[in-house]
């Protein structure tokens, strides 16, 4: 990754990404970093795709929005088409397994995020965090001391418990798929 | 120095700086995207003894302020461009009866409702000239989260030291990004002076040598008259045309003879550039990018960032556009502080980037706008 790194994370309104943008950007301040989040907002927040941005950099961030992401992830086949082509290069693309790949333009990471939650974690609501676990494990944009750290901050009383485990699985499904993906 | 550090809207950050300046009262009519402020407003102000008063519309929010600032209180509010528009006839009351305040627009694409959750930055020379007849006007703008916070109490200590309302001038994109911010303890409080004769020998509008009044507080036993008429040093009216000279003047002047310690401005690599970029806002923040991105390319350029906007940098202008092969001037409207630059940029060429589709003005565009001209040029 470059000095300035470019997250969005697109999804449907509801799925928590816009806090999963603001929980990662405190990971990178934890980290020493700097980080601006923004998001969609207005009736362009509901419904349809919305989307939260972070930019993360060792540096001061002078321009506070997403040019070309580095980084995309999307929980929803309708953001994943909207979204998919603004992309760099040499980006990443971290999808939900039941989004369908069509001719991705760069790397492509599919897993089963939404699945993960509802079954494993039990609650479909903590799949943003699993979202950031597996981004996490697969960008290594943030440490995961940090992130844990910073997920413990935001999240409501008494659900830590739950978003601890949400994050933990995350982890390992990113992980695993590194693991695949250097065994190839 | 207390260090807390925070991650927070711009918006958020204005409370806070607000808070952290001594305000205690706030009325307001909420509307986006200035909403954040009120909301915060209404659960931070109760907690600590404050006031937070949800009026029925935006007349009724300055006259409140108006009010409050005369009982004593640091007072506040904020707004957008439709709110801001009705809040200029009572901005006027608070300018003649020398009522420190603090207003905030949080500026959005218009006219009228326009495209209400979108940013601009057309409301500069509103800021300036909004509400009637002759009158000084301090407004600051924020580039960042941290700006916010800061020049928030900025904004409170020249309002209370000039006896003025101040407007802070934010937009959409710095009042709903997030960032860093500390909430830092270094800048000093200003508050507004009291008087120090016997409350019989007040006189609410005798200014001495800064021409800034001594102010003393309705329910104290300072007893005075505030009026929005034509008045004298008494405070009751007097409508000869030697009065109405000397309090336009000082109204006036109380404000300009003291730019130096109203003028907040950054300069980033200026000491060379060929190519001067003027901005301020979130378009400020675009233009440093493209700073860094002509330097990377061989191209000599800097940033005048004017955080201060009213009274405008007129000598700073000077000193750099002199400098300067070319003057860019990147703005979310269709050419508003141009106008100024131009009056002071000694002959160097002026060039606008204007936009107005409510998204930002991105680096790239500036880039490309100041290679198109140093060409020409």
């Amino acid at each position: 990754m470059g000095e300035r790194t470019e997250i969005r994370l697109s999804g449907s309104g509801g799925q928590g990404l816009i806090l999963a943008g603001i929980i990662l950007a405190e990971a990178a301040i934890l980290d020493g970093k700097n980080a601006v989040q923004s998001q969609s907002y207005g009736p362009e927040a509901r419904g349809g795709a919305s989307r939260a941005e972070v930019i993360i950099s060792d540096s001061p961030i002078d321009y506070p929005k997403v040019m070309q992401p580095d980084i995309l992830l999307t929980l929803t086949e309708e953001a994943f088409v909207k979204y998919k082509d603004n992309i760099k290069s040499n980006g990443i693309i971290i999808i939900d397994s039941s989004i369908r790949k069509s001719e991705p333009p760069v790397k492509i990471v599919s897993l089963p995020i939404i699945e993960t939650a509802n079954k494993s974690v039990g609650k479909v609501i903590v799949a943003n965090i699993v979202s950031l676990g597996a981004l996490i494990a697969v960008t290594k944009i943030v440490s995961k001391k940090s992130i844990e750290e910073a997920v413990m901050d935001r999240v409501p009383k008494g659900t830590e418990e739950l978003n601890r485990k949400a994050l933990y699985a995350g982890f390992e499904l990113g992980e695993f798929q590194q693991k695949q993906y250097k065994n190839k | 120095m207390t260090q807390e550090i925070k991650f927070l809207q711009g918006n958020e950050a204005c409370l806070e700086g607000a808070l952290k300046a001594g305000a205690r009262f706030y009325a307001g009519y909420p509307i986006t995207p200035s909403s954040e402020i009120a909301e915060m407003a209404s659960q931070r102000l109760p907690a600590i003894g404050g006031v937070f008063i949800q009026m029925e519309d935006e007349l009724g929010s300055m006259a409140a302020l108006v009010g409050a600032s005369m009982a004593g209180a640091k007072a506040f509010t904020a707004t957008s461009g439709p709110g801001f528009s009705l809040m200029q006839e009572n901005l006027g009351l608070a300018i003649m009866t020398e009522a420190p305040c603090v207003v905030i627009n949080v500026q959005r694409s218009g006219p009228s409702t326009g495209l209400a959750t979108k940013p601009a930055q057309a409301d500069v020379m509103q800021a300036r000239w909004g509400t009637h007849g002759d009158h000084a006007i301090i407004t600051l703008c924020p580039t960042s989260v941290q700006e916010c916070y800061d020049l928030m109490i900025y904004a409170f200590n020249f309002s209370e030291r000039f006896r003025t309302p101040v407007i802070f001038l934010s937009d959409e994109i710095v009042g709903h990004m997030r960032e860093k911010v500390v909430l830092r303890d270094d800048i000093p409080v200003v508050d507004r002076a009291f008087p120090q004769c016997e409350p019989n020998q007040y006189k609410p509008y005798k200014a001495g040598d800064d021409k800034v009044p001594p102010m003393a507080y309705f329910g104290s036993e300072f007893i005075f008259h505030a009026s929005s008429s034509m008045h004298d040093e008494t405070g009751y009216p007097n409508n000869t045309s030697q009065n109405a000279d000397k309090v336009i003047r000082r109204l006036y002047e109380k404000i300009y003879d003291h730019r130096d310690e109203i003028s907040i401005t950054k300069e980033f690599e200026t000491e060379d550039a060929d190519v001067l970029f003027i901005s301020f806002g979130a378009a400020a923040r675009s233009a440093r990018e493209a700073v860094k991105m002509l330097r990377s390319g061989s191209i000599k350029a800097g940033l005048l960032q004017i955080n201060t906007i009213w009274p405008f940098p007129d000598e700073k202008v000077k000193r750099l556009a002199l400098r300067a092969k070319v003057v860019l001037v990147p703005e979310m409207n269709l050419g508003q502080i141009i106008n100024e630059v131009i009056k002071f940029s000694c002959g160097t060429p002026v060039f606008g980037i204007n936009k107005v589709d409510s998204t930002i003005i991105t680096p790239l565009e500036i880039v490309n706008k100041a290679k198109e001209v140093l060409q020409n040029a």
